[in-house]
């Protein structure tokens, strides 16, 4: 009885209850949209970061992210390595070296990265097989290169063609050496376009001098959530005078500033937007609760207890804001749903903006169910925090006033 | 034994201010299946004394004993008890909730005393037909008149099973007619079934309904008269 009281006193002026709900409902629905704009292109910048490059955790010598020389790598230990691809939940650990040489063709010379890999490991982290538009992909057994389209491009030079590779090795050693290209690589951002070069890791450690040694070991998980599970693990397992254990976001803290100053800016707007929703509210409560003051003291006069009332009252209030969170969500949801399949790509400055970040130029949507649980969350704690004035007038009042209104 | 005895009430409004004495020490006693009207003028201290009587409102002074118990002593929360399972309330007009049904409206006092739904659904509808609106049970106030919203009132009133019933000027807004029918039902009611009635009213077609008529002024019973047998009460 109290729930089909309470519904049908949200809807005894319908009116106002449709301006409420439509108010709730357009502040649910832009919130919902900017946030699965402002988290969709945040999971796209991470995915990217991590997906291309970091990984989500790396093991390094202990110092070498602070100093990227190959006179802080590590020695390749089967067993460690064995032993880190045992831990649950890690699904690849990947073996990399990592350092600089000039590239040259004819007469085109330029710097490069370069990154010795272990082929198909690398491809479970980073699907760099998928970057492939020409030529072949690497094996172990060949002592080939893959380059990068932009660097391709500006070399001039092509599949089959030799590349040659001028370099300072481990411990001050020279890095010289000749590799035909096997493969062409097109990755969206520009950094990692105009400048890679990916070769073997026994011919990068071979051509660095540096037999048996790395620079990283990638993790790869099957999401962010099982970081924090899997750091402790690996922590657990190294000696850390020895090595250092760090996360994507601590090897990528620019990222994660302009993530927090992107939300922060995005969270303003989202106030606004509850303050809209609240003062909609607080207004409708208010005259729901003036105009039956009458009716309340009728209700205690007959005998049903105050917080019987204050009970209806709240659901009434809940009922109404969820009621508006649902309609919001519902209105959402189709242009989340479309711009999740099909994301907006970016043009002119602002693709520019994305890529001088390092991130592809597209915006999708995401579809995270917190993202909706968060506005119904967030509206109710508003309509329980609203309720408090009807809440508090209906242990107040007078019923002999009341009934004299 | 009498179910309602009013001993000494006094009540002042703003004693720390402009003190108004709204009841300046009545005394009074109402018998089982009584069909009493409260009358006097405006300010005479009527509606005081049925919020009194009804623990809506407390007296500065003196004592309320329903059914033997002192009322003026409870608190708030055994008060709204003591009302929902002892006394039934028919206000001047409005006093339905909106947005439930007829039978709703009767049936939401025994909700409140946990009565189950069938049980409460049956005799909410019997009720509904003991009042003359059965037809209508499933109309919201607000598609009822004046006069049937009144008897919806009375059902409500009577579903509790209560001691007695007040009934604060319950004609105020009915034309004559549903006046008229509404009395006779009341009036039918106390017969039938034995419920005590308690009116406070102006109205000159309740008064010659009314078996007993207090007459309060100025906060003081000035006459109290039982018609059966012309019998003076009191002062």
């Amino acid at each position: 009885m109290y729930s089909k009281l309470a519904w049908r006193n949200i809807w005894r002026n319908k009116r106002r209850t449709l301006i409420t709900l439509a108010s709730i409902s357009f502040a649910v629905f832009f919130a919902a949209i900017m946030q699965s704009m402002q988290f969709g292109s945040y999971g796209r910048m991470i995915d990217n970061a991590v997906r291309f490059y970091t990984g989500f955790i790396q093991v390094h010598h202990s110092g070498y992210w602070d100093e990227k020389s190959l006179d802080k790598s590590m020695p390749e230990r089967k067993e460690m390595i064995d032993s880190l691809r045992r831990i649950q939940s890690v699904q690849e650990v990947v073996p990399r070296l990592e350092s600089f040489a000039l590239a040259s063709y004819q007469d085109k010379t330029k710097g490069t990265m370069v990154v010795g890999i272990d082929p198909e490991a690398e491809n479970n982290l980073t699907r760099i097989k998928d970057k492939l538009i020409d030529g072949n992909f690497l094996t172990n057994e060949k002592e080939a290169v893959l380059l990068s389209e932009g660097l391709a491009e500006y070399l001039k030079i092509g599949i089959g063609d030799t590349l040659v590779m001028l370099g300072q090795g481990y411990h001050g050693a020279s890095a010289v050496g000749k590799f035909p290209v096997e493969g062409i690589l097109k990755f969206p951002i520009p950094d990692l376009n105009n400048q890679s070069v990916y070769m073997p890791l026994k011919t990068s450690q071979w051509f660095y001098a540096a037999e048996g040694r790395l620079t990283a070991i990638a993790f790869v998980l099957n999401n962010a959530d099982e970081v924090e599970g899997v750091m402790q693990e690996v922590t657990a397992k190294l000696n850390l005078d020895e090595y250092e254990v760090m996360d994507w976001r601590s090897m990528m803290p620019e990222l994660i500033q302009q993530i927090e100053l992107d939300y922060v800016s995005g969270k303003i707007i989202l106030y606004i937007l509850y303050a809209i929703i609240g003062f909609g509210m607080f207004g409708t409560f208010l005259m729901m609760t003036s105009e039956r003051s009458y009716e309340f003291g009728i209700m205690v006069a007959i005998g049903m207890r105050r917080f019987k009332m204050q009970l209806t009252i709240l659901l009434e209030m809940i009922l109404l804001g969820l009621s508006g969170v649902i309609v919001g969500i519902i209105l959402s949801l189709p242009i989340i749903i479309w711009f999740h399949y099909n994301p907006i790509l970016m043009t002119g400055d602002y693709a520019k903006a994305f890529e001088n970040f390092g991130i592809e130029p597209i915006v999708p949507f995401s579809m995270d169910p917190s993202l909706f649980l968060n506005q119904g969350i967030v509206v109710l704690i508003m309509s329980l925090i609203l309720g408090i004035y009807p809440v508090y007038y209906i242990q107040r009042f007078i019923v002999t006033k009341a009934l004299r209104k | 034994m009498a179910i309602i005895e009013v001993i000494d009430v006094k009540k002042v409004y703003n004693p720390d201010e402009i003190p108004v004495e709204a009841l300046r020490g009545v005394n009074l006693q109402i018998e089982p299946g009584e069909f009493t009207a409260i009358v006097g003028p405006s300010g005479s201290g009527k509606s005081t004394l049925l919020n009194i009587i009804g623990g809506l409102d407390s007296p500065t002074r003196g004592k309320i004993l329903i059914g033997g118990r002192d009322i003026s002593e409870m608190k708030e929360s055994q008060l709204i008890d003591f009302r929902l399972n002892n006394i039934g309330f028919v206000f001047q007009s409005y006093n339905l909730i909106p947005v439930l049904t007829a039978i709703e409206n009767v049936a939401f006092i025994m909700e409140l005393q946990n009565v189950s739904k069938k049980e409460r659904n049956q005799r909410a509808m019997e009720l509904l037909e003991e009042v003359g609106i059965a037809e209508q049970y499933n109309r919201r106030p607000s598609q009822l008149s004046g006069g049937q919203q009144q008897r919806v009132a009375v059902a409500r009133a009577l579903a509790s099973r209560p001691k007695f019933i007040l009934a604060d000027e319950p004609t105020a807004n009915l034309d004559s007619v549903s006046t008229s029918n509404l009395l006779d039902m009341m009036a039918e009611m106390n017969e039938k079934e034995k419920a005590t009635f308690i009116f406070s009213t102006h109205d000159q077609r309740v008064i010659d309904k009314a078996k007993r008529i207090i007459t309060l002024e100025d906060g003081i019973i000035v006459s109290d008269v039982v018609k059966s047998n012309l019998t003076h009460v009191s002062e």
